[in-house]
Formats: structure tokens, sequence, C-alpha cells
């Protein structure tokens, strides 16, 4: 290795090293000015990762501040592990969703794992236990052998590591589109559940206190891993490799078992996971936030290769990880606790009064930065932006109408596409009921997760889609979280609050950066509606390869509460004879929809529109129903229309339907018009339903027939079986897996 | 009637195992960590599912080697029913209380699913309370689940009626559908479905509960008649 002390810091500046580290010329003079002298190649490097967007958010952050964040019941909104809210009875919900993109795209097992390993150790890194995982994977179309086995390996990875520390993955979303095909999306998010008076927080308070480092010894993997995360992937970057980091899930398990009973010791003062920029990320954010300063001897680091250098030491971003903040004195009762799961603990430095990270090394004083500059200073740019010229042509497009010629061969057609096809290849693989708290398991609209101990249970979902979203970010933007909502109200929840991973190209593009800002007018807009504040998140810039980016993909992860487990609703169809409700209009709206990629093969034209007051009210009106126990089943209408909602919710119980429907066939069948629900209502509480629910047609009812009839101005136009429909549906994945490219 | 259960480094069944035991099955129920020495006190012992030291040689492996495991030995040879579930079945195996070895399963993928068990035989402690040949649901969440004997094992245990509980479709390659299988004396089981996971109607099957009330109304029944 080479050896990076001898690196003078005039070969830094003149050289321009700082510039393979990801740092700027501008951003390396405001270095130097901060510091009052040139940093060396360790403090160099402190820099370039704190100040990768990865960790410093410089080219959103300004966006960012749109979001709303606060309500009564938000006890922690983002800028700690994860975000909290508060579901009652001395409980609270800790949440947080993150991205592993770019791993993922180059090492697809690993980079999927440890995606999931960061997100748990943010959440129990709060004191909480996790209590679920969902992801939101994004891949090119099946049709490529690189892309089905990096479908296969990051299911893999997802499963290996998830099975093992022995939390349910319980629900997300998998999509297809040509986009994702360089660049994968790989987005974990992790429930825990705490009871609030056993939250931690990332703080280093009290001088004079100790700094100990627990879990898996510091290796050479995954140095600079934030700053590959924030640069575009391109032919070289299978060289990265090396970032990538490898993961350990029986070391994470003994982690969290570890922290959770550290958190029952009052000697504990601060936790911080070590994740994207490792030691440096967590000891001077713990400072940062605490106005102390922490001095480090790197040499009692625990290494597990050789020679290590304090710049590799610090930015290190080997797995399963926390730092510590302890009272002095009291250090043996950690390493108690630690022991016992064979773990080990040693204090690697203390809090001190001097606001500076100090690092020592082989009796040197090898860096001392102002831990503000690291943390707080990053510079905060306000990238151009510029209306993408597709998004003004798309615009003053005529509606697009898609022509039909055979309404059964459409549905099954649009059954098998890889966004709509059965998602059970792989859930399958993911242990979705350890904890035996699962009430409902990946397939309907929402998870559920009880909370035991009381009535209560917690739904969960994660959405995006993101054809809405490039044709028109804003009004994309609002139906990303108003689809997640939709998704936690039709389970029997109300929509409590929200993380979000926001997946965009280079905000170096204009086009790209009016993306993002247009997305995030939109989702604030829904947020405030609906009052589901953002309370944690992440954001993942430079998507994309060989010049193209993604869709703009900010997924939602949104958490709703079950006030009683009665509540609970799926979306199968239950019983023969209850009545179908279609909830809310249907309009003409097919840009990129569906069936437009089925006839086309592209999308184009106007994204959907919403109006957020009206679904807000249907909203709350399909709640109070489901509250008063009128409904049977609920399910959103969203890709493929009525007719796949339709087909959904006969699948579960293999039932039947007899469905009239009135108008143009392809409109009522097709069409992806937002704010709208399939319902189902025994005879008995029908009047009772009508009475609360406006907005309502009455579609036919549920039969058992085994059979979905659907006549459109008294002509039939579809006869098809669930188990031909059901068929289509679950076996188009495995299918296309099979078949050679 | 008093449980223990087993917990080793890497257990991620333990407390729903104790749920199991303590909340719907209303019995006692304590933890009992891997290097503890001494399980006299407990009138059974569960041995619970996960990855034990991570499975990172063999699963179970690394486990079957753990200080309790000589304690359990101990139990087993006392006639004290033994059972372990998944991991733990693994763990049997490992430690030579159980005959034959598990295989990564057929898919080589991990499968996760509710599945169709068929009852065996109702004359053990463990299934007195089902009916012969009846067909339960339980959960399966497993990788390595491919149950693998030679055809002398087989026959042993067949003639012995060793099997307990058989798949209805098998999911993973066992041979036989082996699910699970019991020692000779009949009180120590080994099966990669959990029960434990199937004991609320919340979580869509009861059918787990049945097992663990045989267990324990054929301690109730031995006890009444031994004191």
């Amino acid at each position: 290795m080479y050896s990076t002390l001898d690196i003078s810091t005039d070969k830094i500046e003149q050289d321009q090293l700082y510039k393979e580290m990801g740092l700027s010329d501008d951003e390396f003079a405001s270095i130097k000015e901060i510091l009052g002298r040139k940093p060396n190649y360790t403090e160099t490097g402190l820099f370039s990762v704190m100040w990768s967007e990865h960790c410093s958010y410089k080219n959103s952050k300004s966006l960012l501040k749109k979001f709303p964040t606060k309500a009564p019941h938000v006890l922690q909104g983002p800028g700690e592990g994860a975000g909290i809210i508060d579901i009652g009875e001395g409980k609270a919900v800790v949440f947080k969703i993150e991205s592993h993109n770019h791993p993922s795209a180059i090492e697809p097992y690993q980079g999927a794992a440890t995606g999931v390993g960061g997100i748990l150790r943010d959440v129990f890194s709060m004191g909480a236990r996790p209590i679920a995982l969902l992801n939101s994977l994004r891949f090119g179309e099946l049709t490529t052998e690189r892309v089905k086995y990096l479908f296969r390996e990051v299911v893999h990875g997802i499963s290996g590591y998830g099975n093992c520390v022995g939390v349910p993955t319980v629900g997300g979303e998998v999509q297809f589109d040509a986009c994702y095909e360089g660049n994968p999306l790989v987005n974990a998010m992790c429930v825990g559940i705490i009871d609030q008076e056993d939250i931690q927080k990332g703080i280093a308070t009290g001088i004079g206190n100790s700094v100990m480092y627990v879990g898996a010894p510091t290796g050479r993997d995954g140095i600079h891993g934030a700053t590959f995360a924030s640069e575009e992937l391109s032919d070289s970057s299978a060289s990265k490799r090396p970032s990538v980091q490898v993961g350990d899930p029986f070391m994470e398990k003994l982690l969290i078992e570890a922290c959770l009973e550290i958190t029952q010791c009052d000697a504990l003062v601060g936790m911080q996971d070590m994740g994207a920029a490792g030691l440096t990320s967590s000891a001077s954010e713990m400072a940062s936030k605490s106005g102390t300063g922490i001095e480090m001897r790197l040499d009692e680091v625990p290494q597990r290769e050789q020679q290590m250098t304090p710049y590799e030491l610090m930015l290190s971003e080997s797995q399963e990880r926390m730092l510590l903040i302890v009272e002095k004195g009291r250090e043996r009762e950690i390493e108690t606790i630690v022991e016992k799961y064979g773990l080990s603990a040693c204090t690697i430095g203390e809090v001190m009064e001097e606001q500076v990270l100090r690092l020592q090394f082989a009796g040197e004083t090898v860096a001392e930065v102002p831990v503000d500059a690291l943390a707080e200073e990053a510079p905060v740019y306000y990238p151009e932006s510029k209306e993408p010229e597709y998004f003004t042509t798309f615009q003053q497009q005529p509606d697009y109408v898609p022509v039909v010629d055979n309404e059964e061969e459409m549905v099954l057609q649009l059954l098998q596409q890889s966004t709509i096809a059965s998602k059970e290849w792989v859930y399958d693989q993911y242990d979705t009921m350890v904890g035996t708290n699962t009430v409902v398991t990946p397939g309907s609209d929402a998870a559920i997760v009880r909370v035991r101990g009381t009535e209560k249970a917690i739904a969960m979902t994660t959405d995006c889609n993101s054809r809405y979203i490039y044709l028109d970010p804003e009004t994309g933007g609002k139906i990303a979280v108003a689809e997640a909502a939709r998704n936690i109200v039709c389970s029997g929840a109300k929509p409590m609050a929200l993380t979000d991973c926001l997946n965009f190209g280079s905000p170096d593009i204009p086009e790209n950066y009016w993306q993002m800002a247009k997305t995030v007018d939109g989702m604030s807009a829904a947020c405030n509606q609906l009052t589901t504040p953002v309370i944690s998140g992440n954001v993942s810039l430079y998507n994309g390869s060989n010049n193209q980016s993604i869709y703009p993909t900010p997924v939602v992860g949104m958490v709703g509460l079950v006030e009683k487990l009665d509540d609970i609703t799926q979306q199968a169809f239950q019983q023969a004879g209850d009545v179908i409700y279609l909830i809310g209009e249907t309009k003409a709206e097919f840009g990129g929809s569906e069936i437009q990629k089925v006839l086309e093969g592209s999308y184009f034209g106007k994204a959907p529109s919403i109006d957020l007051e009206l679904e807000q009210q249907r909203q709350e009106q399909l709640l109070a129903a489901i509250q008063n126990g009128f409904v049977r089943s609920a399910h959103d209408v969203a890709e493929g229309g009525v007719a796949v909602s339709l087909a959904e919710s006969l699948f579960a119980n293999e039932l039947g339907c007899a469905i009239h429907l009135t108008g143009d066939a392809t409109t009522q069948l097709f069409s992806e018009t937002q704010s709208r629900f399939i319902v189902s209502v025994s005879k008995q509480h029908q009047e009772a339903f009508e009475q609360i629910v406006s907005d309502i047609h009455v579609l036919g009812e549920v039969t058992d027939s085994g059979t979905m009839h659907v006549h459109v101005n008294e002509q039939e136009v579809i006869a098809l079986s669930t188990s031909e429909m059901k068929k289509a549906w679950r076996e188009s994945i495995p299918c296309q897996l099979k078949s050679k490219a | 009637m008093k449980f223990a259960v087993v917990v080793f480094p890497g257990s991620n069944c333990d407390r729903d195992m104790l749920h199991a035991i303590t909340d719907a099955l209303q019995e006692e129920a304590s933890f009992v960590w891997h290097t503890e020495t001494d399980l006299s006190p407990y009138d059974g012992i569960l041995l619970p599912g996960g990855f034990s030291h991570g499975d990172y040689l063999r699963s179970g492996a690394m486990g079957a080697t753990a200080p309790i495991m000589q304690a359990v030995k101990q139990e087993a040879a006392k006639g004290k029913p033994v059972l372990g579930v998944c991991n733990g079945f693994q763990i049997l195996l490992e430690a030579g209380l159980l005959p034959g070895a598990m295989l990564r399963n057929e898919s080589l993928s991990f499968i996760c699913r509710n599945i169709g068990i068929k009852v065996r035989r109702n004359n053990t402690m463990f299934t007195s309370k089902y009916e012969q040949g009846e067909e339960i649901i339980l959960p399966i969440a497993h990788g390595e689940g491919n149950y693998f004997c030679d055809d002398q094992t087989y026959e042993a245990l067949q003639r012995n009626n060793q099997i307990l509980f058989t798949y209805s479709n098998n999911p993973n390659g066992s041979v036989q559908d082996i699910a699970g299988i019991c020692n000779e004396r009949g009180n120590v089981l080994g099966m990669m479905p959990h029960p434990e996971r199937a004991v609320e109607s919340l979580l869509g099957s009861t059918d787990g509960l049945t097992l663990f009330q045989s267990i324990v109304s054929n301690w109730r029944e031995s006890h009444v008649l031994n004191t």
C-alpha cells in the first residue's frame, strides 16, 4: 500500500489529488480557508467524504427544506439516525429508508445485503428494536442476462442478510423499466418500535466522556463508498468494486442484541452507526450536534488488516460497527454487556471541549479539523435548473387514446407485465414472519405488523410510480405520496408520516435538477394536504449510466397506524354476494400508463391529474367506513386500471365477479385516473357505507363463479376465469427469468 | 409445565418460541443462554430457529458444540421432551441426537411460506392431539431444509416409526418428503416447519399450538402417574 502519511500537502495541491477524492477546486480552496493552512492527505480525505453529496446533501439541501417535517405526533424529524412518531401508550415507531444503488450495480449481492445492514443500524442506534424491513427495487427489463443476474442477486442479498438477522421483510415493490438497466435502484427501509423513555440519540456530550468502538474490526472495504455513491456510474465503475462493503449478518444480529441491552444501561450517553464515511461521519456528527469535539487514538481502533493508515481507518466503511459515547469510568459496564455476545468494545478516545476532531496515530497528531466544518459547513449549491424540452412537448401533445381490440387479451397481457405481475418469486425468499407479528404479509396494499401487548398495528408500504414523475414531476410527486397513503388507508390504517429516498440523475444536468425541484414541490404539497410529514430520508443522485439518467424516482416509505386489530382490511374479495364499488370518477387518462407501455413501448403525453383535496376527502371517508366495519375489502386502483385491480382482488380467495360498466370500455377498464378505490361491502352494510362515502359507483358483485365477467354498455367484453388470470400473473416473472435472452 | 428456550448467538426465533409458550399455551418458559450447563430444572427443552453462529460452517454445526448441548443430551436421556425447530433441528442433527443431515434447498434459494404438512403418527408425545394422517398448515422459512439420509437410515426411520411429519408438496427436495423426525425413544423431535409461528388465528393458523398442547397434555398425564 502507498504510505499516505508521506504525501506532502504541496503535492496534494499541485497534483490536484483532492480531485481523485471528489473535491472540486473551489471546495479545496474553502478547506484551506477554514483550516488557515493546506490540509494533509488524511484531512483532505475527511473533507472529501463529509462533503460528498451522500453525506452533506450539498446539492439537495435547499430543496429538502421545503418538506413539512413537523406534526404533533412527530417525536423526531430528520437529522438523527431515523425519524420517530408517537403511536400512544408510551410507544413510538422509528423508521427510515436508504439507498444502496451504486454498490448494488456492481456487486449486487453485497450491495443489497449491506443496504439492509445499514438501515437496520440506523434504527437500532436510536434504541429501537427493528420489527420490519421493506424494500423498493428498480431494474431494467428482464430481457438481458445482466439484468436477470442483478435482479436475482439483489433479492438473494436482501434475503441472505434480512433472514439471518431475524427481522421480517414484510413488503416492498419491484418495478422494471429500461432506464434502470445500467443503474438498478435498491432502497431499503426499516421500521422499529421503542418505548419512548428509551429513545437514544447520536450525541457526544460530557467533556471527558469516553468514545467507544463496538462491533466488527475495521478493514479496507468501502473506502470512499460515500464518494463513489456521489458520482455517475460508468464503464470503469466495476473497478470500484473494492468500494463495496461486505456484510456479516451474524455480527449484525449480535450487535442488535448487544446495543439494545446497552440502551438499558444509563452509562450510555450517545450512539451512532458507522455508516457512510464510517468513523469520520459518526464522530464528527455526534460532536457537531453536541457543540463538543472528539479526540481519537487511531492505533486503538480494532483492525482486521495490517498497516492501515489513518486515512484508511477514517474512511473505511466496514460494516457492523457502532460508535458509543460512554460516561467516563463506566466503560467496564459496556464491555461486560458486549462480551456476553462475543463482541469487543474498546475505548478509542474522549469527548473534549475544543470543537475539533483530533486524530492521533503512532504518537503524532495526524489530523485536526473543526467538527462543524466537516458536519455542517459543506458548501450548499443551487444548481442550474431548466425545464426539459421533452416536458414542453409532452404537455402540448393531444391526449393519448389507446386502441384495444380485445379486452380479454389486454387484461392477460397487463397481468403479465413485470411491474404488475406477482412478486411471489421475490418475497418467497424473504422470511416475512419471523418475530410472529406479521398480520398481513407481502401481496396486499400494505404490510401490517401488530404491536405486541396493544390492540394496535403498524401499516407500511413503499411506493413510487416514476413514469408519472418523468412525464410531469410536480404532479407525479403528488401522486407518489398520495398513492402510498391510499395503500395505507386500504389496509385500515391512518397515514402518519413518511420517509423518502430521492433517487435522481446527476444534479449537474439542469434538466435533472428541474425534475428534482418540481418533484419536491409536488411531494411537499401532498404531504401538507394529507398531514404526513417527512421524518427521515436519503438522497441518491448521479443515478444513470452511459449518459442516460434514470426516471426521477422519489420512493415514498409510508407508515400508518391501525387503531384496533379489527380494522385490518385486505385487497382480496371475501364473500360471494358482496357489492363491489368503485370510489371516484374515471377519466380517459393514459399518459405513463401500463397500457401505453404495452401498446407503444414508451411513455409520453400528460401524467394523470390529481386533486389533493379530493384525494384527502376520499381517503378519510374510506377509512371511516373501514373503521366502522362497513368494508370487507379495499384496494387502490393503480397500474393497469380497474380491470387489473378487480383481477387482483379475486386472486387470494379465487372468487369471481359480475361487473357492469357504462361508457368507453377502454377508459373504464384501463385508465389510470388517480384517487380511486375498489371496495367490497356486504349487502347488510350497503346503506351505511353509502351514507358516509361519496363519489361511489356500484360496479357489480362478488360471485363464486370463479370467473371475471365484465359487461360494458350491456355487452360482455370479458369472461376470464380467475385461475387463468392468476396463472398468467403468477408465472410471468419466473418464466421471464428462465427464458434465454 | 416449565420450558427452557435455549438461545444461541444468532438464534432469532427464540422470542417467538417464548411467546408461543407463555402467551398462547399459557405455560412457563425461560431463556437459557448457550453457555449454561444445567437444564435439570426444566420439564421440556426447546431449541429455536435462527442462524446459530451465522450458520457459517454448516447450519447448526457450531451450535451443536455449545456447552448447553451436553445438558440437552442429559435431559433427553432422561426422556424429557426435546423439540428442535428449523435451526434447532439442524443442531440436533449435528449433535447426533437425530440421524441424517441437512442440504441446501433444491432451488438453492431460501423459501418462506405456509405449507401443507401431513401428520404421519399421532401416538407420540408431540402429536397426540392431531388426527392420524391429518393435513395441517405450518410456515416454513429456511435455506437449508433439504433433509438427507442414506437408504439404511431411512429404512430404520420407517421401521421405528420415527417419521412424524412429511410435506404434502415437497418444497426443498427432502428425502421421502420428510419434514420432521424423532429419535427411537420418541422424546426428541426435529422439524423444519415452525409450529411456534402458528399459534394465533390473527397470524393465520393455530395448527402449531396443537403440537405444544400435545406435549403439555402428555407431560401432565405422566406427571400425575409418577406422583
